[in-house]
């Protein structure tokens, strides 16, 4: 797939050796690890607390919170300026209230919150599913028990939602170092590999770094899944 | 799973409401944005439908380009996707569990990789470089996974093995049994690739933008352009189009995937 | 509906699966034309191997034989077998109405449209679904889907009928009524059926013969009395009913008696490890007369159409007492026991 460059077997560890690329990629994997943990105790409360409770609109509100899945990254990027760019809602809040300096888009927080924002959906999903499929007489007989609330979620939801948790936040942590196209509209501070690579490839017309630097960024995310799965014990990705 | 009686939990309602809440509010800036005359003043402006035209105009074909890839990929990833999702799940050889790992690499691995993959294998072949083609094979090529991987799963099952060999008891060969007994089978999982892959393929952005031409655009592609190169209220109106777009086509498709699950049951 | 009759023969039929453990071990059975055979044991014992292997769902190990009258169909896959089987989870194709479902072994052999639809119909009004025809299987009860599969093994005119315990996924009422339409259904079919369950009541109430199976072999075949009153093996007089079992020590042997409560009966026959069996039903209790063992009554329990008892006499461990509801005894009370001669079973060997 990847051809060496004119420096041959060099360009594959430029990722190790040259500080640029290398604090890229470090940007790149804790934002992803901070969005995966966040995304996955936000989309498990809500997932918990709608898969047992039937209200009207329920079905709508679900569907609602599910429909960015289909968007692309993009959007989410332009979302993000539309509330916290240079002409965005918050900071022409903020101006009438007499703040400054709301302008949140364009550095880590905008592009943090977009990448929780097109995470969630997923989240959300998937712990809906699993949280009805949970066994209510589990449940019972721990409130039977005497059991407390706090008890309960971490003696009898956790431990069932487990492996949910594992497989999905594999997904969502691997979907946030791929994703390039938030990022792109964002024109972030902020740099992760996926702007990196498109960098190399379209404005210096570096094959061989741009797809070393792919190889890398795919290693890297699958020693994370790997270790994740090896701790766990659980049986990997969805 | 019955909804029991369930005691108030006033923490997650409260997460609850607050991420709703950052979900929806987005959706409904977007779409205000892109009706109103100026965003800055926003409603105070008036409302508009000059933005819609102005998109409409720069941009329509892209409506159609996404939605006809969409559609092949789904058609592809079917006819493809079925018998391979077959073959994965009757035939257990390491030969079959390799052939399994090559096929699913495009979903561990970022679309821009694929799409260099993709480039600097065919980019030779100029013409179908500059096609639609070439971008329909990528959408195929990354959603392909998807479909076999949640068709094989329902080709998997205990019940499907049974009905094969009562099928088989009954003399039916395998061209009869495949297309008479198992594809209807396994048909709500198939419906739910195809939601998948029709998802899938009409936000599909990485890929596609790293394989575009100027001539080859799809609505995603047109999306960056415009938050790139025209004002907000412009951006927002064509946010709105694929809303519109996408919405329907969900839906639609939803529908149907539930009342498969009604007429055969899981 | 008239139906070939064919005699089935298995020979010397073995099964070795990949991984090397041996699901049935080299078996030789015969089933008469016409005949209701069933193959009962716990589970693991080798009898759904044996079907499969009927069935052509599985290959028997070299050396082995099956033949449908004088055709050996042993190398045939299942396809061109020509058997009938009915699932234990029905396998009803749940996209397709019942009516298809029926038809669907002739639609697959080409048969037209209007004889499909009158030989459908006389299946329908046979297993009596008259006015299910047009739902889907997910509309129907588990003993209508149960007369589904069995009306759609039977529509290609097998040779053989093959049942995989087919009342397993029905609840106990429904069970024992279903069991009867069944049995009454294979009579008048008259084809030569082969039905594996592990519940010797379904087995008793459908099958002409059974054939009692442990440890992928069958232990003994016969007639459900001839098994049931003469088991030639331990595990046949257990696995049938319930059995007591009575020691005999060297002496008690030697003068062919069994020793119990004071007193001695006559036992001639031995079997291999000295034991005598009985069943609940033929202890008998009353006062305490000669040649009566005594007894005493430990624990009593009220079944509705019967009383159990366990009685505890000299020399012997407790015995059960299946005795009719009017028995005056309790717990505590000293008892007389009796076994008719005829009712004390040696069982030739224990189960391998």
């Amino acid at each position: 797939m990847a051809l060496p460059g004119e420096k041959g077997w060099a360009t594959y560890f430029v990722v190790l050796t040259d500080a640029r690329y290398a604090e890229s990629m470090v940007n790149t994997l804790l934002l992803s690890l901070a969005v995966t943990a966040v995304t996955l105790v936000l989309g498990g409360a809500v997932g918990v607390y709608l898969a047992r409770r039937r209200f009207a609109g329920r079905r709508l509100l679900l569907a609602v919170l599910t429909l960015p899945l289909s968007f692309p990254g993009v959007i989410v990027g332009f979302f993000v300026i539309l509330l916290g760019g240079r002409q965005g809602l918050v900071p022409s809040i903020g101006a009438s209230l007499g703040l400054s300096g709301l302008t949140f888009a364009y550095g880590l927080l905008g592009l943090f919150l977009a990448y929780v924002y097109f995470s969630l959906p997923r989240a959300i999903a998937t712990y809906t599913a699993a949280a009805e499929a949970m066994d209510v007489q589990l449940e019972e007989a721990a409130r039977a028990l005497g059991a407390s609330r706090l008890r309960i979620t971490r003696d009898v939801w956790l431990p069932q939602l487990a492996p949910t948790a594992v497989a999905t936040g594999a997904i969502l942590f691997a979907t946030a170092m791929g994703a390039f196209g938030t990022a792109f509209t964002l024109a972030s501070q902020y740099e992760v590999v996926p702007i990196t690579i498109y960098n190399e490839f379209t404005n210096y017309a570096n094959f061989a770094l741009a797809a070393s630097l792919s190889i890398a960024l795919g290693l890297v995310t699958w020693a994370v899944l790997f270790a994740a799965r090896v701790t766990v014990g659980a049986a990997g990705t969805a | 799973m019955r909804a029991t009686a369930q005691p108030p939990a006033p923490l997650l309602f409260a997460v609850t409401l607050v991420v709703a809440l950052f979900m929806v509010v987005p959706i409904l800036v977007s779409v205000m944005a892109g009706l109103v005359v100026n965003y800055s003043s926003g409603l105070k402006s008036g409302l508009t439908l000059r933005w819609l035209a102005q998109v409409w105009e720069t941009y329509g074909d892209t409506v159609a380009a996404s939605l006809l890839i969409a559609a092949g990929s789904v058609f592809a990833t079917v006819v493809l996707g079925v018998p391979c999702a077959y073959m994965l799940a009757r035939n257990r050889s390491r030969a079959a569990r390799a052939f399994e790992e090559v096929l699913t690499l495009p979903v561990a691995v970022p679309g821009l990789a694929t799409a260099l993959a993709l480039i600097l294998v065919y980019g030779q072949m100029a013409s179908f470089r500059q096609s639609f083609a070439f971008i329909l094979v990528g959408h195929i090529v990354f959603t392909l996974p998807f479909m076999v991987r949640t068709v094989s799963a329902a080709f998997e099952r205990g019940d499907l093995v049974a009905l094969e060999e009562a099928a088989r008891t009954l003399g039916a060969s395998f061209p009869q049994r495949f297309l008479g007994v198992l594809v209807p089978a396994v048909f709500p999982a198939i419906v739910a690739g195809c939601l998948m892959v029709f998802t899938l393929s009409i936000g599909e952005f990485n890929l596609t933008w790293m394989l575009r031409t100027p001539l080859t655009r799809t609505l995603p592609v047109g999306l960056a352009d415009s938050y790139a190169s025209m004002r907000i209220e412009v951006g927002s109106a064509y946010t709105l189009v694929f809303l519109a777009v996408v919405l329907p086509a969900l839906w639609a498709l939803q529908t149907l995937a539930a009342a498969m699950q009604k007429r055969y049951g899981t | 509906m008239e139906l070939e009759r064919t005699r089935i023969e298995i020979v010397d039929c073995a099964k070795t699966y990949a991984d090397g453990t041996r699901g049935l071990k080299p078996t030789t059975l015969t089933v008469e034309p016409g005949e209701v055979l069933a193959l009962l044991g716990p589970s693991g014992c080798g009898k759904t191997t044996l079907l499969r292997l009927l069935a052509g769902l599985e290959a028997a190990d070299p050396g082995g034989r099956i033949l449908f009258g004088d055709q050996d169909v042993t190398a045939r896959p299942v396809e061109k077998r020509n058997v009938g089987m009915v699932f234990q989870s029905y396998a009803l194709f749940p996209q397709m109405t019942v009516e298809a479902n029926i038809g669907y072994g002739l639609k697959v052999r080409g048969v037209a449209e209007a004889e499909r639809r009158r030989a459908v119909g006389e299946l329908v009004d046979l297993v009596r679904l008259n006015g299910l025809e047009s739902k889907r299987p997910a509309e129907l009860s588990g003993g209508q889907r149960q007369r589904v599969a069995l009306a759609r093994a039977v529509a290609v005119r097998p040779r053989v009928l093959l049942l995989d315990e087919p009342l397993a996924a029905l609840d106990a009422k429904l069970k024992e009524s279903l069991r009867d339409e069944l049995a009454e259904l294979l009579r008048r079919l008259g084809i030569t059926a082969v039905h594996v369950t592990h519940d010797q009541h379904e087995a008793f109430a459908i099958a002409d013969r059974l054939a009692v199976m442990h440890g992928g072999s069958i232990v003994q075949v016969g007639r459900a009395e001839t098994l049931y009153r003469a088991p030639t093996h331990a595990f046949v007089a257990d696995f049938l009913g319930r059995v007591n079992r009575l020691e005999r020590d060297a002496d008690a042997l030697a003068r062919g008696v069994v020793k119990i409560g004071g007193v001695e009966w006559s036992c001639p026959s031995r079997s291999s490890d000295g034991g005598v069996l009985v069943r609940p039903e033929d202890v008998q209790l009353g006062p305490h007369r000669p040649d009566w063992a005594l007894a005493t009554v430990r624990h009593r329990t009220f079944l509705g159409e019967r009383i159990h008892l366990r009685v505890e006499a000299d020399g012997q461990s407790s015995l059960l007492a299946d005795v009719p509801p009017d028995s005056p005894f309790r717990v505590g009370d000293t008892v007389g026991v009796w076994v008719a001669p005829e009712r004390l079973i040696a069982a030739m060997e224990t189960a391998a």
